[in-house]
């Protein structure tokens, strides 16, 4: 491979690449790394916007030490931990169970992966709201299913602690496992068939096959959904705000909408700053590892 | 024998748990306030289209339709006008920093939107684009270019070079080579691209909920989300609204679940 220079069979010089690039790499520049920066810039200042004219003081790492000191953002991260670990092993098995049952070849097979992607489509704000209306404590579904005619037995699930964070588990786990469905379905496609044919003709059955052949050869794949589904899960934000606004006593309040509420309802930008910080730099490590595996199976790609 | 009848079970299931919920919903749309409000809950619609009514015109829902039809379609066609070079640059530029540049772009692609949500707003609050229509524009381009790019540079690079190579010949600059020769063999790929940008931008929520606070200027998302009556919850306006912000997803997906599905696993999956 050479390395620099124009293509000169294709005739795009580096200038002219350079030129095609600049304004995605602008965008980039002022709108997603800038602002990372400045957040950290931010999260080492004392800032009030109820107090606009106040002086903006640098306070090092204050913020820091008090979010460390902050029991409410200690919950936070317990809550958005658990979320993330719990919601992200179920979208992966589940993902797993629905790759394998799309990649069969069955008449229908079409319709049958638009149905998949439906929840997937739909605006997380409105499977939220659907969600929350399905575990109202009168008119939901949930009730409904559960106790039927027994009013008196019907309970109002996002009151509990307990049920409110499991119900924004179900809904995030409804919402995008066909997503990293999707993930392993491509892994699933990798797979050549002779590998199984061979199988057969040893006569290992089907549970066998799937276990010596499918689930190994999988790995990445399954790998690649749980990171993707890891990174996102950090993000959960539009099911809290809508379905429990962080209730009941803060137990479904995951970091970002911590973080959102000292930003932006309580004004408060530099400890909001050190929240929004925490939360990228653990972010970040992941994507560190995912872009390592990608890049590494690029880097192969390149060089065959 | 045993395996088709698992299959049988593993399908029922997909569809059934997949569309289930949502199908509730539906059928609450189509009630009557009285029906809405029975305890225990009915379980058919009687058909009724009242909240329909009511959601358009009392809560004035075409106001959030028009907004959120301007800002999805003019996310996409910016961000594909953006990234269509970018993704033929990387896709054909032999220099070191490609890697690098692709690398970064998936990173902020990973980035959770807290982490850049205070000085976007900053930035905006500076220009004037809080309650703009280009204001929410601007963040929506930046969230949805690494993946166009990476989609789309994944497609290019499996384009062959002769074609360009013969437009060289034939005194083609880089540009029009581009347009004239690439984009039409390129167009599964940016169609591919298009149609996960709409529904990003048709569905994102944390940055409108940011960016545009009065109520004239919000999207679909957003009024849904805070959604709310004079006295107790509108639960059947609130469904009918929402099957209303569904639809044109649904039929996306009906229509192009094919594409969908390669462009997201090339997006995620593929070099």
């Amino acid at each position: 491979m050479t390395r620099g220079g124009a293509d000169t069979r294709t005739g795009l010089s580096d200038q002219a690449a350079w030129l095609m690039l600049a304004p995605a790499l602008g965008f980039t520049l002022v709108f997603a790394l800038y602002p990372v920066v400045d957040s950290f810039l931010l999260s080492l200042h004392r800032i009030l916007l109820v107090l606009p004219d106040q002086e903006q003081a640098f306070v090092g790492l204050a913020n820091y030490r008090q979010l460390a000191a902050d029991p409410v953002a200690r919950q936070a991260f317990v809550v958005t931990l658990g979320f993330v670990a719990l919601s992200t092993i179920l979208e992966v098995l589940l993902g797993l169970a629905i790759a394998l049952v799309i990649h069969e070849q069955f008449r229908g097979r079409g319709w049958v992966r638009a149905a998949a992607l439906i929840p997937w489509a739909i605006p997380t704000v409105v499977a939220s709201q659907m969600w929350r209306f399905i575990f109202n404590d009168q008119y939901g579904f949930a009730n409904l299913l559960l106790y039927g005619d027994h009013i008196a037995d019907y309970v109002p699930w996002l009151a509990y602690p307990g049920f409110a964070w499991m119900a924004i588990v179900l809904a995030d786990v409804w919402k995008t496992s066909s997503f990293a469905g999707l993930l392993i379905l491509a892994g699933l496609q990798l797979i050549p068939d002779d590998l199984y044919e061979a199988a057969r003709i040893d006569g290992a059955n089907a549970w066998r096959r799937f276990w010596h052949i499918t689930l190994p050869l999988l790995r990445p794949a399954l790998l690649l959904a749980l990171l993707f589904r890891t990174m996102d899960a950090f993000r959960v934000f539009d099911l809290v705000f809508v379905m429990t606004q962080g209730g009941p006593g803060g137990a479904t309040q995951v970091l970002q909408f911590y973080g959102y509420k000292a930003l932006f309802t309580e004004g408060r930008m530099g400890y909001g700053a050190a929240i929004s910080v925490t939360v990228f730099l653990a972010i970040f490590v992941l994507s560190l590892f995912y872009i390592h595996a990608v890049g590494s199976k690029l880097m192969e790609k390149e060089r065959a | 024998m045993s395996r088709r009848i698992l299959l049988g079970i593993g399908i029922l299931l997909t569809v059934v748990v997949s569309l289930f919920p949502f199908l509730w919903f539906v059928v609450t749309s189509l009630k009557s306030q009285r029906h809405v409000e029975a305890v225990p809950p009915t379980w058919l619609p009687g058909g009724e289209l009242g909240f329909y009514r009511a959601a358009l015109v009392d809560y004035h829902l075409t106001d959030y339709i028009l907004n959120s039809i301007v800002v999805a379609s003019s996310t996409t066609v910016m961000t594909l006008a953006i990234g269509i070079p970018a993704a033929y640059a990387l896709s054909r530029l032999r220099v070191s920093g490609k890697t690098w540049i692709l690398g970064g772009l998936l990173g902020v692609s990973m980035f959770p939107q807290i982490a850049i949500a205070g000085p976007v707003w900053r930035i905006l609050d500076q220009i004037g684009g809080l309650n703009t229509r280009w204001g929410v524009l601007l963040p929506y381009v930046t969230l949805t270019l690494p993946l166009v790019i990476w989609i789309l540079a994944s497609f290019f690079k499996e384009l062959p070079t002769e074609l360009e190579e013969a437009a060289k010949i034939d005194g083609c600059g880089p540009w029009r080579t581009m347009v004239l020769v690439m984009l039409p063999l390129a167009a599964p790929g940016i169609f591919t691209a298009g149609i996960l940008t709409f529904i990003y931008a048709w569905n994102e929520f944390f940055f409108a909920l940011l960016i545009l606070t009065q109520p004239d200027k919000q999207t679909l998302p957003v009024g849904i989300a805070l959604f709310q009556g004079e006295f107790t919850m509108p639960w059947g306006e609130l469904a009918a609204a929402s099957v209303i912000a569904t639809l044109p997803l649904v039929i996306l997906v009906l229509l192009f679940q094919r594409w969908i599905i390669s462009g997201l696993s090339a997006g995620a999956v593929k070099g």
